[in-house]
């Protein structure tokens, strides 16, 4: 267990808490300010890398298949709000679940009768394709650096649109007191629609920057919805602050767990069973790490004010 | 009086639908993976049958068919639910199936007991291989452990001194580890069990990267294999290293793996440039059918099973009542398999070659290729726990 490694693997588990905050952002915000459960945010993550297969192959530029893939899953998302869940926001939460399972369900089958069951891949722009050196022997891909990065300038983005602007100023208010807002003259349907807007087109960006990590395949979307879920409600739900500091611990300790759990628990017994044990707990500990959050603070790390 | 006449009219229409029994259909049931990430194995195995009685001129063991394909959606409660409704409401009298070993563990009760066939042209558990071998129960594909195998004893040969060696958790990924290592004596420089469906790779990629080993083997199906690869690629890895595999760059991965899986290995019993006539007009009939998708070993194996099925009721006059007779026909493997040698072993898995295959590329497309022959007329491990009844 090297510096170096511990380095390299710090660095993976922030690449993947990047990943997640961009998922858990777009639905903390829902969640937070509309009380709308959106089980399917993980699916338009997976329609985000789709679109962005699709327009890379029309056009050959990364740089245009990501924004027109945020277009379109804008687009797109904005057409599900008109259909589907402009309906259901007045609903209970179990309705709401049910229905935004439904569309799981659909998208998945639509997108397979679409582009098909087999796995798709986006490569990497040739400028960032290349390794970084951290030290010899051991390479870093830019690929994922730029993950990271991208992943912290949005977080800042999105520090600096809630609290400095108007519309950041109408979304903690309506989030809070909904009727008010409504009533002092702001359009709060119209509110809603572009927060929502936004989430999707934040599920998307997360899509189309794995895309070329990742296998882009049907169903990809569900098991990153269940860490989404994990992250917003260590966090606290509806907070953007709690979202991010949830995400990047969530990434960080199933990353440093998944790598050395083994190792640390070779310490205390023999080789055998901690092969055995160390991956199993390594894949637990997340749900541990919720357990005792939820033990210790019912309402998430930070819990939004004023509900 | 109007009532009276409608029901001699149906004892008429009875009377013709028994006479059309004669030649009854032959149901077939399958039950295969169609929904989820590895839906597109399950495809080839449809697809594979499908082709072979369609080759066939739509009959098998010179009856007409009928199909009743289920998808199992990788859960063994639904797989088990659905072939008891094969067996019971369907009547068929071959299960061909299914993609995966917890599935196959999961419906070979029902389906054995329940007085048909089960014919696997894919998963091939060593349980059945060994002490647990069924008279009613056939594999055309390979034991399970055998691909694995393949690896470690290349590895050997080529004097490999120190290997990294990944599977998933959970136990066809223990005995592929288990299956390399019978062969392979040099320095296992560690063995990772990572969550089955893991999609990133970074922690282990890392781990891999720092252990200074000469080769990674590793045993990630379907969409784990894109993901494992491509990230592979991308730690700049692949320059470093050989990367040795079982079920990871096959046909129904390499369309996402492209590049990435260039020069990469892999074990098996068979490639689509396998050099025999019969093969040849299959690949071919394979992509003119399903939109230029090139087989993968799934959709062979299943193939394979069709022609089995076709032999051994043409051997017995097309009848399935007499079990016993049309058991002994299905032991002699009475077809030419696309891969060339075949027959039963008494744990009725397949004894066959294997041999080392490397991806190639095929015009815009990528395939695997024969590289080498590792092992002739190999029988399986297991084999001698088996006595069949």
């Amino acid at each position: 267990m090297s510096f170096t490694l511990l380095i390299v693997q710090t660095l993976n588990g922030l690449q993947f808490g990047v990943l997640l905050f961009l998922i858990a952002a777009g639905l903390t915000l829902v969640f937070g300010v509309m009380d709308f459960i959106n089980l399917a945010h993980g699916v338009q993550y997976m329609l985000g890398a789709y679109l962005a297969v699709m327009f890379y192959a029309l056009t050959g530029n990364f740089l245009i298949a990501l924004v027109a893939a945020l277009g379109a899953a804008l687009l797109l998302g904005l057409l599900l709000e008109f259909t589907v869940f402009r309906h259901l926001y007045d609903r209970d939460h179990l309705e709401q679940v049910i229905a935004t399972f439904g569309i799981i369900l659909f998208l998945n089958q639509g997108v397979k009768v679409v582009w098909g069951a087999a796995p798709l891949s986006l490569p990497i722009p040739d400028m960032f394709a290349g390794t970084v050196v951290l030290s010899p022997g051991i390479l870093y891909p830019v690929w994922r650096l730029m993950i990271i990065g991208s992943g912290l300038a949005v977080a800042l983005i999105l520090y600096l649109l809630v609290t400095r602007t108007r519309v950041g100023m109408l979304v903690r208010a309506g989030a809070t007191h909904a009727n008010i807002v409504s009533a002092l003259g702001v359009d709060i349907r119209r509110l809603f629609m572009i927060v929502f807007g936004f989430g999707t087109m934040l599920a998307a960006f997360a899509g189309v920057m794995i895309a070329p990590i990742l296998s882009v395949e049907p169903g990809m979307g569900d098991s990153v919805l269940i860490l989404a879920f994990v992250v917003i409600v260590i966090g606290g739900i509806g907070s953007m602050r709690g979202a991010f500091i949830a995400a990047l611990l969530i990434g960080l300790v199933d990353t440093l767990g998944r790598s050395f759990a083994i190792d640390i628990l070779r310490l205390v017994m023999p080789p055998s069973p901690a092969r055995t044990v160390g991956p199993a707990i390594a894949s637990m500990l997340i749900y541990v790490l919720m357990a005792l959050v939820l033990y210790f603070r019912p309402a998430g790390l930070f819990p939004a004010k004023g509900r | 009086m109007n009532k009276l006449l409608s029901s001699v009219a149906a004892v008429a229409l009875l009377g013709t639908a028994c006479t059309a029994q004669a030649q009854e259909k032959l149901k077939i049931g399958v039950v295969t993976t169609l929904s989820g990430p590895a839906a597109v194995l399950g495809q080839q195995l449809r697809n594979g049958l499908q082709l072979a009685i369609k080759d066939n001129g739509g009959k098998l063991g010179g009856r007409e068919v009928e199909l009743f394909v289920q998808d199992d959606e990788l859960k063994p409660d639904v797989a088990v639910s659905k072939a008891k409704a094969l067996i019971d409401r369907d009547k068929v009298d071959f299960v061909v199936g299914p993609i995966f070993s917890n599935i196959l563990v999961a419906i070979m009760k029902p389906v054995t007991e329940g007085g048909a066939f089960l014919i696997s042209p894919n998963a091939g558990t060593s349980n059945f291989a060994g002490k647990e071998c069924n008279p009613n129960f056939f594999v055309t594909s390979y034991q399970n452990d055998q691909n694995h195998e393949v690896m470690g004893k290349y590895a050997q040969d080529a004097g490999m001194k120190k290997v990294f060696i990944m599977a998933p958790n959970y136990p066809a990924g223990k005995d592929s580890l288990a299956g390399f290592k019978r062969f392979f004596k040099g320095e296992v420089a560690d063995e990772v069990y990572v969550p089955l469906n893991q999609l990133d790779y970074s922690a282990e990629l890392s781990k891999i990267a720092a252990s200074g080993s000469e080769a990674v083997f590793v045993f990630l199906p379907g969409g784990m294999g894109v993901n494992f690869v491509k990230q592979f690629r991308q730690a700049g890895l692949a320059d470093k290293m050989k990367f040795l595999s079982a079920f990871t760059v096959d046909e129904s991965t390499l369309p996402a793996q492209k590049e990435a899986a260039l020069g990469f290995f892999g074990g098996a019993n068979w490639a689509p440039d396998l050099d025999n006539a019969q093969n040849k007009k299959f690949v071919e009939g394979y992509q003119k059918e399903y939109n230029g998708a090139i087989p993968a070993t799934y959709a062979f194996q299943s193939y394979d099973a069709g022609l089995l099925i076709d032999g051994a009721l043409k051997a017995v006059g097309g009848k399935t009542d007499n079990k016993d007779a049309l058991r002994a026909a299905l032991e002699k493997a009475p077809f030419t398999s696309l891969r060339g040698n075949f027959k039963f072993g008494a744990n009725h898995y397949p004894i066959q070659d294997f041999y080392q295959v490397k991806v190639v590329q095929v015009g815009d497309k990528f395939a695997t290729s024969i590289d080498k022959k590792v092992f002739t007329d190999y029988t399986d491990p297991h084999a001698k726990d088996c006595k069949m009844k």
